[in-house]
């Protein structure tokens, strides 16, 4: 890989056999993350989700397309713009909506809610709340890995924030000085909260500051889940061969606020309408169905599946029990231990 | 103990059970800055590069927040690494590690994970190394639910709490204070792992508890000695476990000798001597027979003359006159 430009144009131009069968897969998962959002954007209104709720509606090809370059046993950590991640690694969204409410049967027995999602079964290592604090994580199980002689690779996402923090630069550069397995993947969805990258970074090209760290880098057109797959599968299969780390960075946007708290003071919505027009499931959407793999009946199938998927998870989280209070304790440590903290 | 004893130091003590774990665990290794053809800036792992190699003693960049979160990423992976941070003031570079992902992800991932690292450092004044090198923040790690810290005191302690550590499905952080690194003493030749956790009686006595740990230990011991020729029997109880506390052994001194007295290089406010101070007032305040006294070092950042830096934190004289004041002496 060298650094690029981002790659634009129809994801004809990129060199992935795409069956319409993996297509309407892409599709499907892309939807499921839209469409499980929304619903939780309304749950928030009504109270049913409370705290801090980030949504990744735009960004759904990056988390889309690199997880189809993963396998079962390789580790995926994440931020707290994770509920795209969490669905597209294959956590069930039943469990997940339960941990949204807070209840006992979600991922995290409910303790962790929207940024703190966790499955070890699926190797998926959170959730994390703290900007570039998953990549010193992500570093060190890739060495793990590696030391325990395991063909495995991590997969770590974060945004075009977490550039600015010293953990990753850090967290680079004893990737690439002991060639580990990590695939970094930087969101840059050109906001960090409500600060542009222009307003915050010298240098605005952060796959370049990767490549400074003598790892090989690309930045992505964010928008197009087939770009992103077919780097992903590329950049993985270099990192899984030993070849140290890779950095792809997917340039996304966020359509929708920070947070719940935010009025988006900071960017116009002519803005936010354009990049709409640009949005990824709109654009693949329209792609196949020029391509004639995606006609009204199947689509219309899809999104009554999402449905009846997204009415089933809510079911199973309002019927989800609260975590009694006598495990408030639970699982701080490990063992019993003499004494009293 | 048992059989041969052997003359070692602290420093030697921990090298042994550096070499130990690695020998016992394969997924045992060990990284920081300067660990490994260096020696360690202490001399503790000196000569452990050469019969182990690059793998297992890992040198790492200037990054504590890097490497030391890499620890624990690499322990949630099946590892167990022993990371080491040069000196206490170092580790609050790595600080949002320890304390946002070691300590919080059993509980917030429902107990799914696990973070089973060791964090050694040293801590402690008495080199005149000055502010950044000197401070005693045991304390602080203290404070974190999901964090074990230990201090080991003694040769026994030095040698057996690390692969007890190792053991523990938990971040355990390790405090080896620089003044005790030079100690010289017997050792039996077959010591064996410590528990972590549970203080130590030191010293009997039923006049008044003196209750530290880590550095303060022996300056604590000849106090103790010292109020002996006054015919005070003074107790020392050697904390060893910072987290957990052992409450069972400090109430049960305090209800034998009814007087206590807490010796801490930490500063006082908001100190683990403020901690052990008022665990005294909510279990054993009607066992009491004089206010509980607290040495702790002075609220300044620690000086670099050798006067400024002696006066700053707890000494003998200041010891053996708190001990006094509790008797009314």
């Amino acid at each position: 890989m060298s650094q690029t430009e981002p790659t634009s144009g129809t994801p004809q131009a990129h060199k992935l056999h795409l069956s319409r069968e993996h297509a309407l897969h892409l599709l499907r998962e892309m939807l499921r993350i839209r469409a499980f959002e929304e619903r939780c954007a309304e749950l928030y209104t009504e109270e049913k989700i409370r705290g801090f709720l980030h949504l990744y509606c735009g960004e759904e090809a990056v988390a889309v397309g690199v997880m189809q370059a993963l396998t079962p046993t390789d580790a995926v950590v994440a931020t707290y713009r994770e509920h795209g991640h969490a669905l597209a690694r294959g956590l069930p969204m039943d469990r997940l909506m339960a941990e949204m409410y807070g209840k006992q049967d979600g991922v995290s027995r409910g303790r962790g809610g929207s940024m703190h999602l966790f499955d070890a079964e699926r190797r998926f290592y959170g959730g994390s709340a703290i900007v570039a604090g998953g990549i010193p994580l992500a570093v060190g199980l890739a060495l793990a890995d590696r030391m325990q002689g395991r063909d495995q690779v991590t997969a770590c996402f974060f945004g075009e924030g977490a550039a600015a923090e010293g953990a990753f630069h850090e967290s680079l550069n004893l990737a690439a000085l002991w060639r580990l397995p990590v695939l970094f993947v930087c969101e840059n969805n050109r906001y960090a909260m409500g600060t542009a990258l222009e307003r915050s970074e010298s240098e605005t090209d952060i796959a370049r500051k990767a490549a400074c760290y003598q790892i090989p880098s690309a930045a992505l057109d964010g928008m197009n889940v087939i770009a992103i797959e077919a780097a992903a599968r590329e950049a993985i299969a270099e990192v899984r061969a030993g070849d140290g780390p890779r950095f792809l960075e997917c340039r996304t946007y966020r359509f929708r606020a920070h947070s719940m708290f935010d009025a988006q003071l900071y960017r116009d919505k002519a803005e936010v309408e354009a990049w709409k027009r640009k949005g990824p499931i709109l654009r693949f959407r329209h792609w196949l169905e020029a391509a004639g793999m995606l006609d009204a009946d199947t689509a219309e199938r899809l999104d009554a599946e999402i449905e009846r998927e997204l009415a089933a998870a809510v079911d199973f989280a309002e019927s989800s029990a609260w975590e009694p209070l006598e495990d408030l304790s639970r699982d701080v440590c490990g063992c019993v231990t003499r004494g009293e903290a | 103990m048992s059989g041969e004893a052997i003359q070692t130091t602290y420093r030697e003590a921990v090298r042994a059970a550096i070499r130990e774990a690695l020998d016992r665990d394969e997924r045992v290794f060990l990284m920081g800055e300067d660990v490994g053809r260096y020696g360690g800036c202490y001399a503790v792992t000196k000569g452990l590069y050469d019969d182990y190699g690059p793998e297992r003693i890992r040198d790492t960049p200037l990054s504590e927040c890097g490497f030391t979160g890499a620890g624990i990423g690499a322990a949630v992976g099946g590892m167990r690494p022993i990371v080491e941070i040069m000196t206490v003031n170092f580790s609050l570079l790595a600080l949002d590690q320890i304390l946002n992902n070691a300590a919080t992800l059993r509980h917030m991932s429902g107990g799914q994970l696990k973070v089973p690292v060791v964090i050694r450092m040293a801590t402690g004044a008495g080199k005149q190394l000055a502010a950044q090198h000197s401070h005693s923040l045991e304390a602080w790690y203290a404070h974190v639910p999901g964090l074990k810290v230990a201090a080991p005191a003694t040769l026994e302690d030095a040698r057996g709490m690390l692969w007890t550590a190792l053991e523990d499905p938990d971040p355990v952080i390790l405090f080896e204070h620089v003044m005790l690194y030079n100690r010289t003493g017997e050792l039996a030749a077959d010591a064996d792992a410590v528990p972590l956790t549970g203080a130590a009686v030191r010293r009997d006595g039923t006049d008044v508890s003196l209750i530290t740990y880590g550095g303060c230990l022996f300056k604590t011991l000849e106090a103790a000695e010292q109020l002996a020729a006054d015919d005070i029997a003074a107790e020392v109880i050697d904390l060893r476990s910072l987290r957990p506390l052992d409450d069972a052994t400090i109430m049960a001194s305090v209800a034998k000798t009814h007087r206590a007295v807490i010796i801490d290089e930490g500063w006082r406010s908001g100190s683990l001597a403020a901690e052990v101070s008022a665990r005294i007032m909510e279990q054993a305040f009607w066992e009491l027979d004089a206010p509980v006294g607290r040495v702790c070092s002075a609220e300044v950042p620690i000086p670099y003359p050798r006067h400024l830096e002696h006066a700053a934190l707890p000494q003998v004289p200041a010891i053996v006159a708190a001990a006094k004041a509790t008797l009314g002496r």
